[in-house]
């Protein structure tokens, strides 16, 4: 079984990885999703693997640990809270800009007329 | 224990959504958050007193022992961090209420707070994961900062920024994880206790642990080569917003000064001088690279960022060493560059609004002409550490601390000649803007001169910097004793898990 979770996270970090080097917003949060993925299911395996045992702490029986179950939850939700922002806020530059490139160019920042009249 | 020392936190908390409730409402909004900061400078003030006793006062969270529950902690180094954060949010948010920069976007002033919320909360936390989620609260509400306004490149500005910070708290997770493998425990001051009884066999663990936390904090600290997202995000970020961002690269300092002489300290013989080797190179590229940008800027908001870049390498290399003279060294210089770097985006702002552009191209001379000129001339001489202000002080200070250092001659080399390089970059800015200005027609286009309320809050920043220059002494007193509790972590560990009810 660990052989297979290592497989799975690695396999995720790997194509997130590449997906994020993309520098296209779209596969860049495609690829941001999939490490959030990687990421939850290492969170997960932090509190060692176990089978069918309950997550109890002070028993003598075999238990599982129920933090990183707690942290993995946390993760999540900032996750796709961020997931969230980050795709409007790809959406909004692309809708101003026609571009959906990461890259910019080195310009000054443009200031509007209605910035300079205060 | 005292409900006092979290009331910065339920304030800024409390008065984020609150200010949502007054929107179209702009004088009652702009007095509330007013308010509101002020109080917080009076409040972390008071702490400061506080925590100068060398008491260290613990807060638990719905009174769970650590480390099962979360703590805030309040020593010497933290109630520094929060009294820096609200002496500078109060300056840099008189400005934006005095030049109109609220009114240009929705919710200027909840964001403000909630910004405020999450670097008060990652200064004091003591628990890793909770520094994780307030780092989060301070990136959920930079994002929306960074865009006030709107404006083409400014939003691809900021998905760049988002884009990177999503990465970089990706890889905090993944490390987290790795840490509560090896540690099995979250709480700083008991991972403290359990990294000196770890086996010898978990010892690469614990560096790979250590390394990839480390990696995190210094893309906070736009540490070379994890700088490339300060750049634009800075250049390109309302002026506001941009000078209240001089503390978030400082919050990547005080992480990797809090992490690593707690959890990963000199003494811990499992990781030896690891990170202590890792961060010096990377510091001096960071001074080089910023300050050859001050060079090369091409606009004077790139040239302050990348001063900022120089700034924060000039900062990691006074940390790098993780001796307590230097650490001395290093926090005084950060109270500086913080102020430094918040001025110079102000003065830039000034000047960006009167000339439509902040390129380096010749155009009309401004409005005021001689009182911007001037603060620029401020401001340049505190960045590049010119005497008579702390600028000069501080890289004494670094300097001097470094001396007995194996790489005293690199770190005296590259600090003595970027800032000789620094001085030339914003000598020539300073020469086309404000100088060579004058051989060009009178643009007919009247602009508004600053407001009273504008330069108010400009003056604030400004003579933080005067007042730290002229209390150099008491402030260093101050610092001597927070590096002395930050080498003895003890006291620390003792506060947070000892039976204290």
């Amino acid at each position: 079984m660990e052989i297979l979770v290592a497989i799975i996270i690695g396999s995720l970090t790997a194509v997130g990885t590449y997906l994020m080097l993309r520098m296209r917003t779209f596969p860049v949060i495609v690829g941001l999703s999939l490490l959030a993925y990687a990421v939850n299911f290492f969170l997960f395996a932090s509190g060692r693997l176990m089978l069918n045992a309950p997550p109890l702490l002070y028993t003598d029986a075999p238990h599982t640990d129920a933090l990183p179950q707690a942290l993995t939850l946390t993760a999540i939700v900032i996750a796709f809270g961020m997931t969230a922002v980050a795709v409007i806020m790809a959406l909004a530059a692309y809708l101003n800009d026609g571009s959906d490139k990461l890259d910019m160019e080195n310009a000054a920042p443009e200031v509007t007329p209605e910035e300079r009249g205060q | 224990m005292t409900h006092f020392m979290v009331l910065p936190l339920i304030t800024t908390a409390v008065m984020a959504p609150a200010l949502l409730f007054f929107r179209g409402h702009l004088t009652v909004q702009r007095t509330l958050s007013l308010v509101t900061t002020v109080a917080l400078v009076v409040m972390t003030a008071l702490l400061m007193v506080e925590a100068s006793s060398g008491a260290i006062s613990v807060y638990k969270m719905g009174n769970w022992d650590a480390p099962f529950g979360i703590v805030m902690v309040l020593d010497r180094l933290s109630a520094l961090m929060i009294t820096l954060t609200a002496l500078l949010a109060l300056g840099v948010l008189v400005y934006a209420v005095g030049t109109g920069w609220d009114t240009r976007g929705a919710h200027f002033h909840p964001l403000y707070q909630f910004q405020l919320f999450g670097l008060f909360g990652a200064m004091m936390t003591g628990d890793i994961f909770n520094l994780f989620v307030f780092f989060e609260v301070l990136l959920i509400a930079s994002y929306g900062l960074m865009v006030h306004g709107g404006g083409r490149l400014r939003m691809r500005a900021g998905v760049q920024y988002v884009i990177y910070n999503l990465a970089g708290s990706t890889l905090f997770v993944f490390s987290l994880a790795t840490i509560y493998g090896v540690f099995g425990t979250l709480n700083m001051a008991d991972m403290a206790v359990q990294a000196a009884s770890l086996p010898p066999e978990d010892a690469a663990l614990v560096r790979t642990a250590g390394a990839m936390v480390l990696l995190v904090f210094a893309v906070k600290g736009a540490l070379l080569p994890l700088h490339f997202w300060l750049p634009n995000t800075y250049t390109h970020a309302p002026a506001p917003v941009a000078a209240l961002f001089a503390i978030m690269t400082k919050v990547g300092a005080y992480a990797i000064l809090r992490v690593f002489t707690l959890v990963f300290g000199p003494s811990l013989a499992l990781t030896g001088t690891l990170f202590s080797d890792l961060l010096m190179p990377a510091a001096l590229f960071t001074t080089v690279i910023g300050m050859v940008g001050v060079l090369a800027g091409g606009s004077l908001a790139r040239i302050a960022s990348f001063a900022a870049i120089g700034s924060m390498g000039t900062l990691f290399i006074a940390i790098a060493p993780f001796t307590e003279e230097t650490t001395v060294a290093a926090l005084y210089y950060l109270v500086h560059s913080t102020f430094a770097a918040g001025v110079l985006f102000l003065v830039v702002d000034m000047v960006q609004s009167r000339r439509g552009t902040c390129a380096l191209e010749l155009r009309a001379p401004i409005v005021q002409s001689g009182l911007v000129a001037s603060l620029f001339f401020a401001a340049a001489i505190a960045t590049t550490g010119l005497p008579p202000l702390s600028g000069f002080v501080g890289k004494l200070f670094v300097l001097d601390a470094l001396r007995d250092h194996p790489w005293a001659v690199w770190v005296w080399g590259v600090v003595l000649v970027t800032s000789l390089v620094s001085v030339v970059g914003f000598a020539q800015a300073g020469s086309v803007v404000f100088w060579k200005a004058h051989s060009q027609p009178a643009d007919e286009t009247t602009q508004p001169p600053a407001t009273g309320v504008a330069l108010a809050g400009l003056g604030m920043v400004l003579g933080s910097i005067v007042i730290m220059t002229l209390a150099a002494g008491p402030l260093t007193a101050y610092l001597t004793d927070t590096a002395a509790q930050l080498y003895a972590p003890d006291a620390y560990i003792g506060a947070v898990l000892g039976g204290e009810e």
